[in-house]
């Protein structure tokens, strides 16, 4: 049994040490909104956070989640990050198909925690692991900026739904 | 739901009928509604052009099968609550079809988009019209449909308030989401008006009067336009559910015992199993079965390619199982296929583009031209294989209930999932229930359904139960339908004042059509439509040849297709003549261009014109000035540049739609390329859903960026040598133009409605390598850049 908390709730896991935590969250606790994919940690469709800190859940196996905190994109409703996020990404119209936007979003909520100004260099190294076959990156790289201005960086950390790393 | 729940709606029934998965033709009330449409449409066409012509020539969306519908049972459905259910029947996939095309009805109607809901059609065309989205096909083919059955739901609701108020329906006018007596200013809802409306008699096409686009409160407005101030995209039908994971793909639906399968394709197109040993793989836990799949004869069409199938309780199991199998190929039916080498191909390429092809256009007399020069040049241009690598790889469920079949899955073309399931299961195609979810993109590769085709094939191993077929990126590079490979030849002629007397473009490709038929070694009609024979340029003598390329892997539909290697050769080469003539490249093509003109594509031997009626969509050379004067002024075209740093221009019309693109580039010392800005200038009429049009521009100009700088499928011994994103590369967020500019030309209800989807990409990638000869002097004739500028 592998003991994790997704999304703040306590899961024991009865699967293969081995099992990517992608798929624990899509098969196993049908958490579809991570996506698959490449399943080579190359795209950035299945970031999540594990304890805080962003990981692509396609290659990292669940084992080395044994004990600590996964939050994945159904969450970020529900996260004062997560909903500026949200709320840029709307502003902006980013999302083509969407597929990828899950861990764009993932991304970008940890890019602006721990960046709350960022520049356009640290943009391009928190969100250039993250694939958008679209080629939304020109509103990514606006709506990151404008959830900035609206008061990431005022957002109390306390109020944090997840342990930042 | 309950039938009574829906007999409280108006214009349910057929889509009531759909949603059920219960779809009886027979008990579909208006059909002659429907087939009414068809007499309409022909008696328009029929004014437009020569008896003789008409009878056997449609275009547009009524040239699709199953053509264009416009009846508002098909598509609008009102609850008493004033809820309005809107059916998008065309596949999303990025480009936001299920907002403009729920936007448009939803404005004739006169719906508040607050009380809007988004249905997606499950595949049906004989209900629908056509669903097949390619082509950038959607709103230029069915806008026009949409607004009558929006007008015609409209005048319903107008009708029924009349009745209830007895008063004549003149008075009665519809505005957002109520209707009102005008005299006395009472009014009704929607929702209080939805039963008696659902009572009357659709009102005759003729009688329709649809809003004038100063009453659009959706159709062609601009983001700021809209009350909602803020944002860019108030009208959003799946904005946050994408932002939240709740929106559902191809992959995100399971069904009760359902397996996931994941398939060892043959490494080569055409190869077979020969032996596999399966032990391994069935002692992976959560293994239930490892099973051959039939080897689809070449050439294949949509069947899958077949392998072996690994069926297990979850992916990761299906995944650890395949790595475990031991598979030995037969590459005899592969034939030649299992030792395509990519580099000695196109080799082959460049040897044969030395001899006459296939001459596909010819005017003037190119010997001549040759032989009086005063001076000339002769290039080849390369452009390589690509896949269209969608976010999403590709997946399927499908199960099996006795006579009928139950598909989830995320397709272009539904119906051609629909009724190839239907056929390889014996079953009726109107028992085969196709439901889309959200594409993860598409670009061309998910109008190939062989991927539900393999659910299908392993539902009915597995004795009905649900299967879902899993596509790893590997599988999707692999395995795919891949974007042709191009050789394009090109020879011009100067006379003795400097112009260009002679033009000679001979392009090697291996067609679509050797997917289908065999023995097709040269390009169709269809594929010299896209920017060879539709050329415009204002040249004496020209003679456009096919060359000889036939296929070795799978080719298929790539975002705007052979537009690609076309465009990249001419506006690279025109780019070359004009530096070659010391000329300035704006001053250069526009002088090649010519006077304003509209010209007839047939004239030019032009048969295809992306299926529109050439009359309505001629080759308009005003418009492509217009979009290369546009795009060169944004962009500050002649002033004074750094150093290493350059402008590069391209134009090209396809999609019948005109776009110039220039790009603001640097090349550093080290031979890295900077690309600081790139000005779209477009042409497409009337933007129904404008910021979403500049949407797919930019996605066009990132994904151009990427053909022109990294993107390339190369083969060896039968083999696609890249295996995910580490070798097959795509652009990033850092290696994209800084900042691009969208710049809408002739956005006007004068202009005959064009494609959005596919016409950004072509002008991109020559625009960027025009750009780079400018600002270090080194040309770009091979695709991708790569490493071609370091060292």
């Amino acid at each position: 049994m592998i003991e994790v908390t997704v999304n703040g709730e306590p899961r024991s896991l009865d699967v293969p040490a081995d099992t990517p935590i992608l798929w624990v969250l899509r098969d196993t606790l049908k958490l579809t909104g991570t996506r698959f994919g490449c399943g080579l940690a190359m795209c950035g469709a299945c970031t999540v956070h594990l304890d805080g800190s962003p990981i692509r859940s396609c290659l990292t196996p669940i084992s080395q989640a044994q004990g600590k905190q996964i939050t994945t994109i159904e969450a970020m409703e529900s996260d004062p990050v997560g909903q500026a996020v949200q709320q840029a990404w709307m502003d902006e119209a980013v999302a083509q198909c969407g597929y990828c936007q899950s861990g764009q979003v993932m991304s970008a909520v940890s890019l602006l925690r721990n960046h709350p100004n960022p520049s356009d260099e640290q943009i391009d190294s928190g969100m250039s692991g993250n694939i958008c076959r679209c080629g939304t990156y020109p509103r990514i790289r606006k709506a990151i900026k404008r959830a900035s201005e609206n008061g990431v960086a005022a957002i109390d950390e306390s109020l944090f739904t997840e342990v930042k790393a | 739901m309950s039938s009574s729940m829906f007999s409280q709606k108006l214009f349910s029934r057929k889509f009531d009928q759909a949603e059920s998965g219960d779809v009886q033709l027979a008990n579909v009330s208006r059909r002659g509604f429907l087939k009414g449409l068809t007499a309409a449409g022909a008696l328009v066409i029929a004014a437009r052009w020569t008896p003789a012509f008409a009878e056997e020539q449609k275009f547009g969306g009524d040239a699709m099968p199953h053509g264009v519908v416009d009846d508002p049972d098909v598509f609008i459905s009102i609850e008493p609550d004033g809820t309005v259910t809107l059916i998008n029947h065309r596949g999303e996939m990025g480009q936001g079809i299920r907002t403009s095309v729920a936007m448009v009805m939803a404005d004739e109607l006169g719906a508040d988009w607050d009380q809007v809901v988004v249905k997606q059609a499950i595949a049906h065309e004989e209900i629908y019209g056509n669903q097949n989205t390619d082509g950038s096909r959607s709103m230029r083919q069915w806008f026009d449909s949409l607004r009558r059955a929006g007008a015609a739901a409209r005048t319903m609701l107008e009708q029924a308030a009349a009745k209830q108020w007895g008063v004549p329906v003149s008075e009665c006018k519809a505005g957002v989401h109520l209707v009102m007596h005008t005299p006395t200013q009472r009014s009704l809802t929607f929702g209080e008006l939805a039963t008696a409306a659902a009572e009357l008699p659709v009102p005759d096409r003729d009688t329709l009067a649809l809003k004038s686009p100063d009453q659009w409160r959706y159709i062609m407005r601009q983001p700021e336009e809209f009350p909602q101030g803020e944002s860019k995209q108030p009208l959003a039908a799946d904005g946050m559910d994408i932002l939240t994971g709740r929106a559902q793909y191809a992959a995100d639906v399971s069904w009760d015992g359902m397996l996931y399968a994941v398939i060892a394709r043959p490494p080569s197109y055409g190869a077979a199993v020969k032996s596999f040993d399966d032990s391994a793989a069935l002692a992976v836990p959560g293994v239930v079965k490892v099973m051959a799949m039939p080897t689809a004869t070449q050439p294949s069409g949509f069947e899958p390619m077949g392998g072996v199938a690994v069926l297990a309780e979850n992916t990761w199991a299906a995944i650890k199982g395949r790595q475990a199998l031991s598979i030995e190929w037969d590459n005899e039916p592969a034939g030649a296929n299992a030792s395509y080498d990519s580099k000695a191909f196109r080799e082959l390429l460049e040897k044969r583009s030395q001899e006459p092809g296939e001459v596909a256009r010819s005017t003037g007399d190119i010997a001549a031209a040759k032989a009086s020069a005063a001076d000339a040049l002769s290039v080849n241009y390369y452009a390589p294989h690509m896949a269209q690598a969608p976010m999403e790889p590709m997946a399927a469920i499908v199960r099996i209930n006795g006579d009928s079949a139950d598909v989830w899955t995320s397709v272009q073309n539904p119906q051609a999932a629909r009724d190839g399931v239907a056929k390889r299961l014996g079953l009726e195609p109107e028992k085969v229930i196709v439901q889309c979810g959200l594409m993860g993109g598409g670009f061309g590769r998910k109008a190939k359904p062989d991927y539900v085709f393999e659910a299908a094939d392993l539902s009915k191993a597995m004795d009905g139960r649900p299967v879902r077929v899993q596509w790893t990126r590997e599988d999707d590079l692999h395995n795919g339908f891949f974007h042709t490979v191009a050789l394009e030849h090109l020879e011009a002629y100067f006379d003795d004042q400097g112009k260009v007397s002679g033009w000679l473009h001979r392009s090697l490709a291996p067609s679509i059509a050797s997917v289908f038929a065999p023995n097709a070694e040269h390009q169709s009609a269809m594929e010299l439509g896209m920017g060879i024979r539709s050329m415009p340029y204002d040249i004496p003598s020209i003679q456009q040849e096919s060359g000889e390329a036939e296929g070795h892997i799978r080719i298929g539909w790539f975002r705007s297709v052979y537009n690609i290697p076309h465009a990249f050769a001419i506006q690279s080469f025109i780019s070359e003549l004009a530096h070659q003539a010391g000329r300035d490249h704006k001053e250069f093509l526009l002088e090649l261009l010519g006077p304003d003109r509209k010209i007839d594509p047939l004239s030019q031997g032009e048969v295809f014109n992306y299926g529109e009626d050439p009359a309505k969509y001629p080759i308009n050379t005003a418009r492509y000035r217009a979009v290369i004067e546009r795009a060169t002024k944004e962009a500050g075209w002649g002033k004074e540049m750094p150093a290493n740093r350059g402008l590069g221009l391209a134009v090209h019309q396809s999609f019948v739609s005109y776009c110039a693109v220039v790009m603001d580039v640097e090349v550093t010392d080290a031979g890295e390329v900077i690309i600081h800005r790139a000005d779209i200038a477009f042409d497409c009429g009337p933007q129904v859903n404008p910021d979403r049009v500049a949407a797919q521009l930019e996605g066009a100009c990132v994904m151009g960026t990427g053909i022109a700088m990294m993107t390339e499928i190369t083969a060896k011994d039968g083999v696609i040598q890249q295996n995910n994103f580490d070798t097959y590369l795509v652009p990033r967020i850092n290696q994209v133009p800084k900042e691009i500019h969208c710049h809408a030309v002739n956005n006007s209800m004068d202009i005959p409605m064009g494609g959005v989807g596919e016409p950004g990409l072509p002008p991109v990638a020559p625009a960027l390598c025009n750009a780079i000869f400018a600002a270090s002097g080194k040309r770009i004739r091979s695709l991708p850049v790569a490493d071609q500028l370091k060292g």
